[in-house]
């Protein structure tokens, strides 16, 4: 364990003035001297263990698609999420950097990836003698549209079927838990909150109300702060 | 060399994990003044920890959005060091049965993220065999158990309301959450056909409960853990006041190997590997406390083994790891077409459910399956995390676009964007959870050929479903397509049939395995007494949900906090007298 890390868990145990053991006499840690220089700073951004540190912080160094097969899912996530009034298209919105760490992440999308992008370009040469990138917009929809409908696609294009239908998963969650994407899906959570119940308008829209009883038996939210008191209450 | 240390301190009471079971005796006996030593095999970890906090952190803060890995099963925002496998220490199945093991690796163990499903059982639940022959009754009834649920409920916390249903006891509650939409359409709609619900019931402070804790402030993640404590956590609720007596020694990163026996065959204390240091060290103590889990406690006994006890430690029964037993669960999705296009406000509430279904045919003598389940609901507009969006191309043809006209599913560009918002918080999931008949094969067991990387032999699982649970499973999708026809939604995928056991998930899946040290009347139909003090070694207690008889369809974690600190209190009276 990082010393630093042990050290402040021994402090805190001590502090509530029961002991925390870690049986160590003398930590041996991954800064002590002749150990590998793992850099450990957790400034990821979130709580991550020292094991994920290690492996997330090379991941995110890599890259695991090369410059073409990037620039040619740069232009799918644009076509699968155009930029659209004040809101980013998916490649702005960090999407492509997010599929490539996918790929690393979870190498079960190395294979279907790289191989259904060079499907793709396949099926463009034969088409229009060009790589699928470097294709005219017309040309590009062309082949999108006879991949983009599963149930209407033709059998022969099964495979670019099952691709694109990766491709817009990985677009859609790329995007949407993006800050970009957040805003634009109308997500107002993940704030510090004071649920007090469905908004009247939307009960009105609804045709729905609280009844009596669950206003009764529910939270009093002008009372959160004040310790229960069961002085009352009967079982 | 290989040499095993020997802590100088001894103990009145050593407790192996700090889990639910091992947090509520480190509390209970601590604060009566014993001195009590707590081993747990993951390091420190306290919720308002900075350095580990994923609470109310934002999806894109994660590289793969909230992906699960190989280091956290659900998701890497869950406050669970481990899951369903740990590096280096794995386990095995026999033949081609199936169990599933979750594990946490850290102080509070697997209460930092579980569901916080806080459920009594009934008095039916503890004497199920006298109402239909199956499995065996309980030693004690409710009325035993009912003063420490009691004591629990106000000690750590429960939202809820008083329904008066008879097997379902109502508890010391706070008061519960206002239900969110989709759970207002299910109270109005299941009326309609007679299934009830109900305020859930979760160990969540919607009030405050002293001054040490906070409250609420309804940001969904419980599963993160909570750092205003306003959840239960072994961690902050149990471990943190009891190391604050000054009475427990807290050993972290501390694997225990085995019990240590002495000539006379009394439990003397524990051997344990450093996890960081990889050596061996003993902790000794007048009494020893198993809470490692189920199945962690049953290993430990199994591989306590010596001359006097060759098939291991209490085990006189040949019980240990007997009776292992889940609940059931299975599940199902729909979309609400009237719930799209939704108007936008912060849904959040606190993690998961607010409103349930308890088992609503306890009295039906028709079913072709012996015990019941309740179900729990999924829906609302939740944060986007990985899997957001996936899989439009099974939704967006379905319904009418915004023209009333029908679309081609799948799709790109504005239009499929314009689907994602249309379609976001109105999907609903249905999850049974339900109660299984415990059957002396399904079993773990030593693997004779397995050791871990701690040299420890591993655990190797022996389980199959009976025609009760699959039964059962039926009835669950039954159901859920019945609701899903009442409430005017659209089923998802296709209803899963006989080839799949109608969706029942594989053993273990539903994280409440218990019973694989049961409590009984003698040795030779159980291996502990009411008290989980094991009837073969008097200073020798199980204090987890291996004392399980049986498992209701109710979650176990509430039962397991009341009869440890019954457990606990005993203990305490016992060392008293001196009969320990
Ligand atoms: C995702 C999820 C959701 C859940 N939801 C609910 C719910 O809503 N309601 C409910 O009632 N239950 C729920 N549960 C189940 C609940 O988490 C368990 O019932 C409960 O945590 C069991 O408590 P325990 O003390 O027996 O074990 P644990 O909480 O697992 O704690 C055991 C501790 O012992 C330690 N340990 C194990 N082996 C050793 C060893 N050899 N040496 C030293 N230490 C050891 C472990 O590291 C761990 O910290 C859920 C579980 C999960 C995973
Ligand atoms: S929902 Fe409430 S209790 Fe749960 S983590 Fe958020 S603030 Fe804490």
């Amino acid at each position: 364990m990082d010393r630093r890390k042990t050290l402040k868990l021994m402090v805190a145990g001590s502090a509530a003035t029961g002991l925390v053991l870690t049986g160590c006499e003398s930590p041996k840690t991954s800064s002590d001297a002749g150990q590998s220089k793992v850099d450990l700073e957790n400034d990821l951004g979130y709580g991550r263990t020292d094991e994920e540190l290690v492996r997330d912080k090379a991941l995110v160094k890599e890259s695991f698609f090369s410059d073409h097969d990037l620039a040619t899912i740069t232009v799918l996530a644009d076509i699968i999420l155009p930029a659209d009034g004040d809101h980013p298209s998916a490649s702005n919105a960090g999407v492509v950097e997010f599929i490539d760490f996918m790929a690393l992440d979870r190498p079960t999308f190395q294979v279907p990836l790289s191989g259904g992008l060079r499907w793709l370009d396949h099926e463009s040469s034969v088409r229009f003698n060009k790589v699928f990138k470097d294709a005219s917009a017309d040309q590009q929809i062309a082949i999108v549209d006879d991949i983009a409908y599963p149930e209407d696609a033709k059998p022969e294009m099964s495979q670019g079927v099952k691709f694109f239908s990766t491709m817009r998963d990985l677009v859609l969650t790329g995007y949407f838990t993006s800050k970009p994407g957040l805003e634009d899906l109308g997500f107002m959570g993940n704030v510090p909150n004071v649920w007090d119940g469905v908004p009247q308008e939307v009960l009105d829209k609804h045709n729905l109300a609280y009844d009596e009883k669950t206003l009764k038996e529910c939270v009093d939210q002008s009372t959160r702060n004040e310790i229960m008191d069961w002085s009352d209450y009967k079982l | 060399m290989f040499q095993i240390k020997e802590q100088a301190k001894k103990y009145d009471v050593l407790i192996v994990g700090s889990g639910a079971g091992g947090g509520m005796s480190a509390q209970i006996l601590a604060e009566a003044g014993l001195k009590v030593a707590l081993l747990e095999a993951g390091p420190n970890f306290d919720p308002a920890d900075p350095e580990t906090q994923t609470q109310m952190k934002w999806p894109y803060e994660s590289p793969r959005r909230g992906a699960s890995t190989d280091t956290r099963s659900f998701g890497d925002f869950d406050m669970a060091y481990g899951g369903w496998q740990i590096n280096g220490e794995p386990y095995t199945r026999k033949g081609n049965s199936e169990f599933d093991w979750f594990r946490s690796r850290m102080v509070g163990g697997r209460t930092n993220h579980w569901g916080r499903i806080s459920l009594r059982f009934g008095p039916l639940d503890f004497k199920r065999k006298d109402h239909d022959g199956k499995g065996d009754n309980w030693p004690i009834g409710y009325d035993d158990v009912a003063p420490y649920y009691d004591r629990v409920d106000k000690m750590v916390g429960v939202y809820g309301t008083r329904e008066n249903i008879p097997n379902e006891p109502d508890g010391y509650f706070l008061p519960p959450p206002k239900p969110r939409l989709h759970e207002m359409y299910l109270k109005k709609d299941l009326k309609k056909i007679g299934i009830p619900v109900i305020a859930a019931r979760k160990s969540v402070l919607t009030k405050k409960l002293n001054n040490k804790r906070g409250v609420c402030f309804y940001c969904q993640q419980c599963n993160r853990t909570c750092t205003a404590y306003a959840d239960f956590s072994s961690s902050s609720v149990l471990v943190q006041p009891a190391l604050e007596t000054g009475n427990v020694d807290l050993y972290v990163n501390a694997m225990v190997r085995e019990v240590l026996t002495d000539d006379n065959g009394k439990a003397t204390g524990v051997s344990y590997v450093d996890r960081v240091e990889m050596k061996e060290y003993s902790v000794k103590a007048k009494v020893v406390v198993l809470a490692a889990s189920a199945c962690s406690s049953a290993r430990i006994l199994l591989n306590s083994k010596s001359e006097k006890y060759p098939n291991g430690l209490a085990n006189s029964s040949g019980l240990v790891g007997k009776y292992l037993h889940d609940s059931t669960g299975a599940s199902r999705s729909a979309i609400l077409p009237h719930l799209m296009d939704r108007i936008r406000y912060n849904e959040d509430g606190v993690r998961g459910i607010h409103v349930y279904t308890p088992w609503w045919l306890n009295d039906k003598k028709d079913l072709d399956f012996t015990r019941g389940y309740h179900i729990e609901y999924g829906g609302g507009m939740n944060v986007p995390l990985y899997g957001f969006g996936m899989g439009m191309e099974k939704k967006n043809g379905l319904v009418p676009g915004p023209d009333g006209k029908k679309k081609k599913a799948g799709g790109y560009g504005l239009d499929l964007k314009e689907d994602v918002k249309r379609f976001w918080g109105a999907g609903i999931g249905f999850a049974g959870r339900g109660e299984s008949i415990p059957q002396k094969d399904n079993y773990c067991e030593i693997d004779p050929n397995v050791v871990d990387k701690y040299g420890i032999p591993v655990l190797r699982f022996n389980y199959n479903w009976t025609d009760d649970e699959i039964n059962q499973a039926k009835h669950m999708q039954d159901t859920f397509e019945e609701i899903i026809h009442t409430m005017g939604g659209i089923p998802m995928g296709e209803k899963p049939g006989k080839e799949s056991n109608y969706g029942l998930e594989a053993p273990g899946r539903i994280i409440h395995e218990v019973g694989t040290t049961r409590m009984g009347h003698n040795s030779k139909d159980s291996v502990t007494n009411s008290f989980g003090q094991t009837h073969d070694v008097d200073n020798l207690f199980v204090m987890d949900g291996g004392v399980f008889v049986s498992q209701a369809d109710k979650n176990p974690t509430w039962t397991i906090l009341a009869l440890a600190m019954r457990s606990s209190e005993y203990l305490i009276d016992e060392l008293k007298k001196m009969s320990i």
